[in-house]
């Protein structure tokens, strides 16, 4: 069952009937309406279309996870990154990678602390223990000795030694917080689990400790640059965005709103031309952050309209490869006609 | 609303999509959320909540176009009631309209003859006037399309007729002619020449969808939602038969093929590294031991270092099998750094080995495409003889399988009734690691007619059926 599936709709709804689940409060829908988010994503320089904001408006009112998946230089975790700024929300990151494990995902009891409480505990003990077996029987100090035992034990596993990670961190903060869990693809399927419970219950279990539930519930974005095919268990749990290449107007726009002193032709015809060699049949083709770096280029350069030989000269930035760069090359020079 | 949800997820369901209770839970709870009214809004929340990958969005566009199109009698299949038509009841009988069957005043569009709507069109799409092509697009179908109600045929048919009718070849030409007077100087350079042709390809895709809209559309209105989707229903790229793939099914293929070998890379990579532990590695275990005060409290192992396999690869590339062929070859060199060797031969009656086709190539589909023309594996006379192309490996490569090579054959054993000479599998089996043999026939057509699979299958130490990419892949990852 999902968290959200006895919900009533609609944002009313939403407050009590959560509540009684004992489920965290989602808190008021941080935005009012799929425009909104669009144009709030603008105000800080990211051009989202219809799916974009549409996806995140959903995320915020339904309290799910996003799961970002695309090409990369498509602007993944930069989506995650102005959710954060437009929101005013504090950013949280996890970065994946393999061998990624419980203790640097979620929580990690400071042991080298804990030992050192055990060493004080035992200097106060045995400071305290001349005077005290003067005035108590054996018997006593036997049970003094155990409930102290037993007070050490739930004092080195209190929260005090609990070192957070980024996961358990997200859902202890009391202030609004996105939470991005960078190229989920990296970490190897069993660890994969770890993220399933937060990601749903919004809750972390500590043995030691209990039950952690959030405070408020933090907006999740996962990345993943499709690597390799995630688990069902955890698609299922999330809202799925796929971010393509954009389409020539919007490319054109995030040049324009990205790159200061780009004329507005010339981001016309960097968009046409990047379009124009996602056609080839290329090895990799140019992300929309190469886009961003040529047109930086271009204005560095002081271009002021592209001919094939600045192209030439400049798409070293676009493309990495050299079987691209040649292709690319001569495909410009000698115009589309053997294509047609 | 929630009828049509249930239908729809149940059309997604039978196209192949796993869509959970979970999910479609969640679609109904999305559709809350956003304004019913906006159709896009609509299908981007729906998308969100139950496709969870790009490879099924096409599958999920095509059902969506089906399930929400625009209803009403105005997207009736015989345009009768087309609001901005004026019924003016031209009799002149274009060559589309002629013969269709159609009653009296169903044949027009606004009075508009061909050549001026070719105009209008042409007009619309220099100056990208998108409402205009959508208008126009909706008129070329009901002229040139010819639809009939009940006309059990698919909506290509449809759209190849009123696409032959428009010729976009000839449009594009003209946009292009039109680009080029517009130029300061009449000509432009070939970098502008590209950007225009492909602005210009672009509107055109435009007008192409506009079109298979329109004629989807109406079909729904004709024949009715489930029918229609059971029509379209097409299989998903990883699903596609590799022996009756169509030209479009290949060319999804081929895109699908990139991505897949990147993530097989990736997998055996790390199926390498890990799942097996090696030997305790003590040098590692003390070191480490020093942070916990000399006491070896978390054992360090080292990191096992299995040998990688070699390859054999022996492919039937005559016509039946040849994409099967042609796929398998592509997977296995695309993925060659995951083997220690890779070597290919190919046959039809003669055999030629292709190894060298892949060596130093950056494009492994430009080799795989040099193979068809540059091996040299007709002997006789072009038909598959098994038995020779064997008996000719033996001969020649027989002594270079050693018993660390694992060999696959591609084919599906129809030898035109030739000797199969199947002891020469007999010999590879002794002195390799496994064979194995790949047959892109369904299993049950086995053995059948010429096939002597069955004679090869006692020597070899598995034979699989591998009709599609997601049986080739996990073939592959069994392998390595």
């Amino acid at each position: 069952m999902s968290p959200g599936g006895d919900r009533e709709g609609g944002a009313d709804g939403q407050l009590g009937s959560a509540g009684m689940l004992g489920f965290p409060d989602p808190g008021p829908p941080l935005f009012s309406s799929v425009t909104e988010v669009r144009e709030r994503l603008a105000e800080v320089g990211y051009l989202a279309d219809d799916g974009i904001a549409g996806v995140v408006h959903l995320a915020d009112r339904l309290a799910k996870p996003v799961l970002v998946e695309g090409p990369a230089g498509t602007g993944k975790t930069e989506l995650a990154k102005s959710v954060a700024r437009v929101t005013g929300s504090r950013l949280i990151r996890l970065q994946c990678y393999e061998g990624l494990d419980e203790s640097k995902a979620l929580y990690e009891w400071n042991y080298k602390k804990q030992l050192l409480r055990i060493q004080a505990q035992r200097v106060v003990d045995d400071d305290g223990s001349a005077p005290g077996s003067g005035s108590s029987t054996d018997r006593r100090g036997a049970e003094g000795e155990m409930s102290s035992w037993r007070d050490l034990e739930e004092d080195i596993f209190s929260e005090e030694f609990l070192l957070t990670r980024p996961l358990l961190e997200a859902i202890r903060s009391a202030d609004p917080v996105v939470l991005l869990v960078d190229e989920v693809d990296r970490v190897e399927l069993e660890t994969e689990a770890l993220l399933l419970e937060v990601l749903s219950e919004y809750q972390v279990s500590i043995p030691e400790l209990g039950t952690i539930r959030a405070q408020q519930i933090p907006l999740v974005f996962l990345t993943s640059n499709n690597t390799r095919e995630l688990s069902e268990a955890l698609k299922r749990r999330c809202l799925y965005l796929h971010l393509d290449y954009p389409s020539l107007e919007r490319e054109r726009d995030i040049v324009l709103a990205r790159v200061p002193g780009v004329t507005e032709e010339l981001a016309d015809q960097i968009a046409r031309i990047v379009r124009s060699l996602r056609t080839l049949e290329l090895k990799k083709y140019p992300s929309v952050s190469e886009t961003l770096d040529w047109a930086r280029t271009l204005v560095v350069l002081g271009v002021e309209s592209i001919d094939a030989e600045q192209a030439k000269a400049t798409l070293h930035v676009l493309l990495k490869y050299r079987s691209d760069l040649e292709r690319a090359a001569k495909e410009l020079a000698v115009a589309g006609e053997d294509r047609a | 609303m929630l009828d049509v949800l249930t239908g729809f997820i149940g059309e997604l369901r039978a196209a192949g999509l796993p869509v959970s209770l979970t999910e479609s839970i969640d679609a109904a709870e999305a559709v809350h959320h956003i304004p019913l009214e906006d159709r896009e809004a609509l299908k981007y929340a729906l998308a969100a909540t139950l496709v969870k990958s790009s490879a099924h969005w096409k599958a999920f566009e095509t059902a969506f176009e089906v399930y929400f199109s625009m209803r009403g009698p105005q997207y009736d299949i015989t345009d009768d009631d087309l609001p901005d038509a004026a019924r003016t009841g031209d009799g002149q009988d274009d060559d589309a309209a002629r013969g269709e069957g159609r009653g009296p005043g169903g044949g027009g569009g606004d009075g508009l003859s061909p050549e001026e709507l070719a105009e209008m069109l042409f007009r619309a799409l220099l100056s990208a006037h998108d409402a205009q092509v959508a208008a126009l697009a909706r008129q070329a179908v009901s002229r040139f399309a010819g639809m009939e109600p009940g006309r059990p045929v698919g909506g290509t048919y449809y759209l190849y007729r009123t696409l032959r009718n428009l010729d976009l070849d000839r449009v594009l030409e003209r946009l292009m002619q039109s680009a080029r007077a517009e130029a300061p100087d009449g000509t432009l350079t070939p970098l502008e020449e590209r950007l225009a042709r492909d602005e210009f390809k672009a509107r055109l895709d435009r007008l192409r969808r506009e079109l298979e809209d329109e004629i989807r559309r109406r079909l729904v209105a004709d024949r009715g939602t489930e029918a229609l989707a059971r029509s379209l229903r097409k299989p998903l790229p990883e699903e596609i038969d590799f022996m009756h793939a169509t030209r479009d099914e290949l060319a999804s293929l081929r895109r699908a093929i990139h991505p897949l070998t990147r993530k097989l890379a990736v997998r055996l990579a790390r199926k390498r590294r890990h799942g097996r532990k090696g030997p305790l590695d003590f040098r590692s275990t003390m070191r480490h031991s020093l942070s916990t005060g000399g006491v070896p409290v978390d054992p360090k192992f080292r990191y096992p270092r299995p040998a990688k396999p070699e390859i054999i690869v022996i492919a039937d590339i005559s016509g039946s099998v040849a994409s099967f062929a042609r796929f398998t070859l592509h997977l296995v060199h695309a993925i060659s750094s995951q083997f220690s060797k890779v070597r290919s031969f190919v046959f039809i009656d003669g055999i030629d080995e292709v190894t060298r086709f892949f060596e130093n190539v950056d494009d492994v589909a430009d080799a795989v495409h040099r193979i068809n023309t540059e091996a040299d594996v007709v002997w006789v006379d072009g038909h598959s003889d098994y038995g020779h192309a064997l008996s000719v490996f033996w001969e020649r490569w027989g002594e270079e399988i050693t018993p660390r090579t694992s060999v696959l054959l591609l084919g599906d054993a129809r030898n035109n009734y030739h000797a199969s000479q199947a002891w020469v599998i007999q010999e590879i089996r002794h002195r390799a690691r496994h064979v194995y043999w790949l047959n892109p026939e369904p299993r049950a057509y086995w053995g059948t007619g010429d096939s002597i699979l069955g004679e090869y299958a006692v020597y070899c130490d598995d034979v699989f059926e591998c009709r599609n990419l997601r049986q080739l892949e996990h073939f592959v990852t069994e392998l390595a």
